[in-house]
Order: C-alpha cells, then structure tokens, then sequence
C-alpha cells in the first residue's frame, strides 16, 4: 500500500507526497502531460529533443547538473509517446536544491542557441546509435507506419526522420515550452524521507509565483478501427529472418487492458510460456519470441516478434504462430495457468514497488491518468479477470482483422 | 522576493556519516558460508548461489557459460518446461549468470513463497542433467544470437578490446565463435558441473524480508547443509596476461556504417593496490558520471556522441583495465579521440580546482547513499566486498578516500595511470 497526500498550488500545479523514513534519500518527480504523441507530424521528435534541452540552463541558473551534482544529486529523464518524466534522487538533507532548479527550470528555459545546436547533434547520434547503426533498428518505424494510419503513434519518440531533429529551430523551442511545461500541465511527486508540511511550504515558495499557463487540451485524431489484415515485406542485410506482429489492443486505463496485459504473459511471459514452449523448444521454429506491449496511454499495440531459426521459411514460421493462437481462442486457458500469471504480476508489482523512484514514478503516472488511487487497486485488477473475460478479450484482440505483419527478411 | 539566482545552502554530502548496515555471518554444517541483510518494506527476497564456476575454470571455451545458462533446463525428475512452470507458477525469477570467476544462481521471489522453491533449487544444483536435445537448442540459438551481434560495432569492439589487454588466451580476454559453441558435447558439461557446482565451492548471499517465523539459516541449511560442498579450499590461479604489441587499431566491421564504437584501455593495478581507491575518485572526474570531464567535453560541448564514460574492470584479480567507451559520429572519431587524449593530459599536466574536486565528492557521496538504500543494494555492496576478500574497513577507507583525496593526488595518480602512450586504441565501424 503507498499511502501518499495530495494537494494543487493556485497556479494548478498538482503536488503529490509518499513519505518512507527508511531511506535516506528523496526523490522529486516532475512529470509534463506531453510526449511525442504531440507533436506535428511535420516535427516529429521534438518532444524528445526538447527534454534534452531541459538540461541547458534555465532564465536564472546557467547550469542544471552542476549545482545537482554538488548536492550530491542524480537524475534522469524519459520521453515516451505519452509523456515526458524528469527524476531526482537527491540526499533528504538537500531536498531544496531540487525544487530551486526544478521550478526555475519550470519558470523558463534559458533558451541558449549553443544548447540547441549541441543537442540536436547529440540526439542525432543517438537516433544514430539505435535505429540506424543496428540490425533491424527500423522495424518499429515501419510498424508504427503499418499500424497507425492517423494517430501520432505512428511515428517513435526519436522522429520520423533525422531532418526533423536537424531543423528543429529556437522559436519552436520557445513556443513548446510556453505551450506544454505550465505548472498547469504538469505534476510534482515528492518521495522518500520528506514530510507533506515541509513540502507544501517549499511547493508554495517555489513554484507558488509561476504563471500557471494555459490548460493544454489535447485534441488528437484516434485510429479508425482497422478493417483488413495490413502486411508488409522488409529486406535488408541482417543476419536472420525477424517476425513482428502487432494488434491494436485496449488504452492503458481500459477495463479489457488487464486481461490483454496476462494474455501477453500466457504468450510468451518466460520459460514456461506457450509461444517460446512451442516454437522455442518444441518446434525449434525461433531462436527466440516474445509478446509484449507499451502500456501505451491510449490505444496501443499488443506484439509479437522473433527471430527465426536459419533455414526455415517465414511461412511455416507465421503458420506455427497463428496455430498457436488458434488452439489458445478454441481450449482455452487452465485456472492454473491464470493463477501462475496472476502471481507473477503480484511478484513483478512487489518487485518494482521496491525502489522508491518507482514508486514516485507510478505515482506521477496514475496523477496524469487522473485517478492516483488506482496505483493500490491495480493487484486487484489482475486478480479479478477470470478466465471468460480473458478468452474474450482474446478473441476480440486476435483477429485477423486486427493484425499487421512484418516479414523482416534478409538480403 | 525570492532570490532565483542564489542557490539554496546544502550540506556537503561528503561530510554525512555513511554507515554500511552490517550483514550476518553464518556458517551452514558443511561450511558454506552465509551472509545475509534481512529487512525492506516489501515482502521480497533474494538468495544468490555464487560458485566459483566462472570462465577461469573450463578447459574447454564456453563449457561455464552453457552449464550456467542450463543448470534450470532439466533434472532426472522434472524436464526444462517443468522446471519453469514450477518457478513461474510462484512469480519466482531464477537468473544464472557466468562470470569470469564465478557463476551466479539468484532466486528471487516474494518471501512466502520461499520454502516452496528452496527443495527445487537444492534438484537443480545437485541433480541437473543436461539433455542432450537442451544443449542442441542452446547451441543453435547462442549461435543466432552471436550472428546478429556480430554486426554491431559496440558488440564487436569490446570483444576485441580485452583481447588486447589480456591476450585471447586469458579468461578476461578469451570470446566465444560459433564454432566454439559447436564444439560443446553434453559430457563437457556434465564433467564440468560435477565438479565446480555439485561438488564445488559455494557462498551464500541473501537478503529481504521473512515472516518473522522464518530465519533464513534454518531454511538454508535444511536445503543445501549437507551437500558436499566446500570440501577444499579452491583458489583462483589466473594465467599472466599476454599484452598485444601493436596499440593503435581501426576496423571496419559494417562499410555503411555510420557511428564508429570507440575503446582505449590501459592495464590497471587491482582493488587491493593503496592507489586503486584514489584512482576510482580520478575516473569519477574523468568519465565517471554525467558531469565529467569526457562528458562535458564531448557530449555537452561538442555533441560528437549520445555518451561517453570511463571506467575501470571490476575484475577479482589483481589484473585489470581501465577503460574508456563511446559511439561517436563516424565522421568526428578521430576528433573524439583528440579530445579523449587532451582530457587525459589536463589530469597529468593541471590540478583539479577544488570546487570540481569538491563537486565530484559530494556527487560520489549522494550516489553512494542512494545505492545503499533497502537490503539487495546492501547485500551487492557485501558480496562486492567478500568475494574481493576484503572487510568492511575497505568500505570505509574508499569513503576517507573520497573526503580527503586531494588534487596533488589524483594529479599524480593521473601521471601514473593515464598515460595516452599506454592505452590501446580501437576503432569499429
């Protein structure tokens, strides 16, 4: 159970506090409602460039880290298609440090050209480093292409393309600050040795005077249910022959997201799981599968991909995939076989609730989504699908209908 | 008026008491010792098996990583679908990992469900057996896997980078082809399991929290106290590394490459050396974190790479490397390079300005805090610290070390060791 108080700064600035004195540590999470899924189609990637730039100094601190590091503070950020998170584990005694860059940085960027022009060829190489200068690093573009006819999903928090990043100009830096990093738009979580007196006093002194901004009302076209199986053929020179299907599956605060989250376990969740049993071990079809998800805030993709065995043909390979699928949507799954998934994802939350910067993590989360609680219901949630609800929400994901197909195949 | 421009006062995390909380040391009745760290907020634990079965050992190239990797792959009663399900069926993680030294089983499960699993454990250590149609599927499927690796520069780089330093012929140095991966028959791995993990050498590290009905030495000794293990002292003997002659090398693995993988490395003095602590507090400044030099010149002032760090080997022996890794731009290698050698030059030729030296303390500090936080990070510390034969003055020695270390030091320290003329050098695009 993480208990945790709530409260909202007149600026609209949401403040979320989890105290556990076993740590010596805190962390402060600041969580911005805007990811990729943002952004215009003709500036992919921005949202993501632009959280690098978050660390180029703010209107009145040149540098972010330095004076971090001297508090003897880490941190880190992520961008997804979702959202943009930015996390610090500081020592408790320092907590102040971070609410003095976090919500000067909030107040405004520094806007520095140099910052700009380095990062851009920063994320350029690491756009470089993971879809270029890998084998197979352009599959999930071309997916997302395949999958996504009008949702921004369909292209990844790196870009379409690197021209997007190399024309990323100051005027757009400016105005998605303006637009998107409002204390309106964004949510503090305060984790670890701190108390929710001292919090909300340094909330209010901090981030208390900035202007709250304009509520962003995201307006984005959602994807029409498919109609037709999509297939697509790649070549290029990799080494072996790699699978990947996605399905459209259900958003992440959706009722039918459990039962299709365990289906993803019954698949392909370890050693034991159907499709690496079967395809794995038995048949010697893959070398080696996997079926997972992003946990995508709207409506995202259920996946299954892997890596062929040398020699054996990407039909028979796909066949063997969708027998599988076929003998789970007739038999059925055994009460056995959803308790064995029901307690590993008790396991998999016991695990990750271990670390604190999770837990302020999750909790910045389930704020954005609205319903904060729901952080303490989720065990419930997977322990009240039955075995009917998950076969439907099978049947109801698996069509073919629903299906888009890669045939990654090589030179 | 709040004064934005000023930071707020903080104590300097180098000057915080740090307290390594203590482990426990037990003995089980056929002497494998057993630390444990009991405690947490969640009902987790962890229980690692480390036997000294790591790459050192075979006789063979590859015999250790595969009895690791299918020690859980069959026992004369439970086949590998078994075994898994069983695992599984208890939300339990079984992770076995092969070291140079050591290989490593670690359990981790919620705690109730700890008594359950301990028997299965105690089948996979003593009676695995290693079907021959397993070692097939590993062998096809490590051979794919290495496939694809193969064209990736950073996979290919490190692979030859150690070869350099310690010659193909060391434990450090050696990597696996697909033919080694053929060459592996099932009584390699049954010859090797019989004797460095059925009747080999073992430590015991766990940590989490129990019901508190349950102590762990009990359960452990219930479960492994009996087998013969521990019989005789086995020490390490490693083999003198054989250092390549030529330094400088640039490979062209991929023609449409477009980032180079980029390593130097230097032979290093081990854990055990008086300098070796201070060196740990020279490559934080140098390219240990985030607001490094390497970084700040590399990354955040030119934007050649997504990230540059240095580091040094984490080996058991006294022979070790430090070592610098990055990605860069193929076009701006050589200039990463030049940057790489005039970064190692200020630190032999300039002192460090206190400020810097002060900023690299507290941050070495804070990081340190953090990493002691709930009992597996403490635990990792301990097993850092034992396996190393070291005792916990050593923890507090690196922390004196970090308060106290001073510019004169680590200057020195920096003639010593980071000298460009004795690094190797090695290019992959």
């Amino acid at each position: 159970m993480v208990k945790f108080d709530r409260f909202s700064l007149s600026n609209g600035l949401r403040v979320l506090v989890h105290r556990d004195e076993t740590t010596p540590m805190a962390v402060v999470n600041v969580m911005y409602d805007v990811g990729a899924r943002d952004e215009d189609p003709s500036k992919t990637g921005f949202a993501h460039l632009f959280e690098h730039l978050m660390f180029g100094g703010s209107v009145n601190i040149p540098d972010y880290d330095e004076p971090l590091q001297m508090a003897g503070g880490e941190n880190n950020a992520y961008t997804t298609n979702d959202l943009t998170n930015y996390y610090i584990q500081i020592p408790a005694e320092n907590l102040e440090t971070a609410f003095w860059l976090e919500s000067d940085r909030m107040l405004s960027l520094a806007f520095s050209k140099k910052s700009l022009d380095v990062q851009r060829k920063v994320v350029c190489e690491e756009f470089k480093e993971h879809y270029i200068n890998k084998p197979y690093g352009n599959a999930w573009h071309e997916m997302r292409r395949l999958a996504y006819k009008v949702h921004p999903y369909q292209w990844m928090t790196i870009g379409k393309e690197l021209r997007h990043i190399e024309e990323a100009t100051l005027e757009d830096v400016k105005s998605f600050f303006f637009k998107h990093y409002r204390p309106v738009n964004a949510i503090l979580v305060l984790a670890g040795n701190v108390d929710s007196d001292r919090v909300l006093a340094l909330a209010e002194k901090w981030f208390g005077g900035i202007p709250s901004g304009e509520k962003y009302i995201r307006n984005i076209p959602q994807e029409p249910e498919q109609q037709e199986e999509r297939k697509l053929e790649l070549r290029a020179d990799v080494p072996l022959d790699a699978f990947y299907r996605t399905y459209h599956m259900g958003a992440r605060m959706s009722d039918v997201y459990y039962a299709q989250d365990l289906l993803s376990e019954i698949l392909s969740g370890g050693g034991s799981s159907r499709l690496f049993q079967a395809l794995v071990k038995e048949k010697q079809l893959f070398s080696n599968i996997d079926c997972f998800h992003f946990g995508s805030v709207e409506p995202g993709l259920f996946t299954i991909q892997g890596k062929l065995v040398q020699g054996v043909a990407m039909e028979v390979a796909e066949k063997a995939i969708d027998e599988q699928l076929n003998i789970l949507l007739q038999d059925g799954i055994s009460a056995e076989e959803l308790e064995k998934v029901k307690n590993k994802t008790e396991s998999l939350i016991a695990f990750e609730d271990m670390s604190v910067m999770n837990r302020a993590n999750s909790l910045a989360f389930y704020e954005l989504m609205g319903e904060p609680n729901r952080m303490n219901e989720e065990l419930d949630r997977y322990q009240a699908v039955s075995a009917n609800e998950l076969m439907e929400a099978a049947h109801h994901l698996l069509r073919p209908s629903n299906a888009n197909t890669i045939h990654y195949l090589k030179n | 008026m709040l004064n934005r421009k000023e930071a707020p006062a903080i104590i300097h995390t180098s000057s915080l008491p740090l307290h390594l909380k203590p482990c426990n040391k037990s003995t089980l009745h056929n002497n494998v010792p057993v630390y444990d760290v009991m405690g947490g907020t969640q009902e987790v634990v962890q229980v690692e098996w480390v036997f000294r079965a790591g790459n050192l050992f075979e006789s063979k190239n590859g015999v250790a990583a595969a009895v690791s990797h299918l020690l859980k792959n069959g026992t004369s009663t439970l086949n590998a679908f078994q075994i898994n399900e069983k695992l599984e069926f208890f939300g339990a993680y079984l992770n076995r990992a092969c070291y140079n030294e050591t290989a490593v089983v670690t359990l981790s499960c919620l705690s109730k469900h700890l008594p359950v699993l301990l028997p299965l454990i105690r089948e996979l250590l003593t009676d695995a057996s290693f079907p021959e149609e397993e070692l097939q599927i590993y062998q096809q499927n490590a051979q794919q896997k290495l496939l694809v690796n193969l064209q990736k520069c950073d996979f290919v780089a490190n692979r030859l980078i150690d070869t350099y330093v310690y010659g193909f012929e060391h434990p450090y140095g050696k990597y696996l082809s697909a033919e080694d991966y053929a060459h592996l028959q099932r009584s390699d791995l049954v010859e090797f399991y019989q004797k460095y993990f059925q009747n080999g050498h073992c430590t015991i590290f766990a940590a989490g929290l129990l019901p508190e009905s349950t102590s762990i030495v009990p359960l452990l000794n219930q479960y492994f106290g009996d087998l013969p293990l521990n019989k005789n002292e086995m020490n390490f003997v490693w083999p003198a590394p054989s250092r390549a002659q030529e330094h400088k090398y640039s490979i062209v693995n991929d023609p449409n490459g477009v980032q180079g993988a980029i390593r130097l490395a230097t032979p290093m003095i081990g854990r055990k050396h008086p300098d070796f602590q201070k060196c740990l507090v020279l490559n934080n400044l140098f390219g240990g974190f985030f607001g490094s030099r390497l970084m700040s010149n590399i990354r955040e002032d030119k934007g050649y790479t997504y990230g540059i760090y240095s580091y040094i080997q984490n080996h058991l022996s006294q022979d070790t490397a430090w070592m610098i890794a990055t990605e860069a731009g193929r076009t701006v290698c050589d200039a990463t390079l030049r940057e790489v050698y005039f970064e190692m030059n200020a630190l032999c030729e300039d002192l460090v300005e206190d400020e810097e030296l002060q900023l690299v303390r507290n941050y070495m500090m804070g990081s340190i805090l953090g990493d002691l936080d709930g009992p597996f990070h403490i635990i990792a510390r301990w097993k850092n610290i034992i396996l190393n034969e070291l005792n916990e003055s050593y923890f507090y020695e690196s922390m004196d070390t970090i308060r106290s270390v001073s510019p004169e030091d680590l200057r020195n320290m920096a003639q010593k060791y980071l000298q460009p003329s004795s690094f190797y050098e090695l290019v992959v695009v």
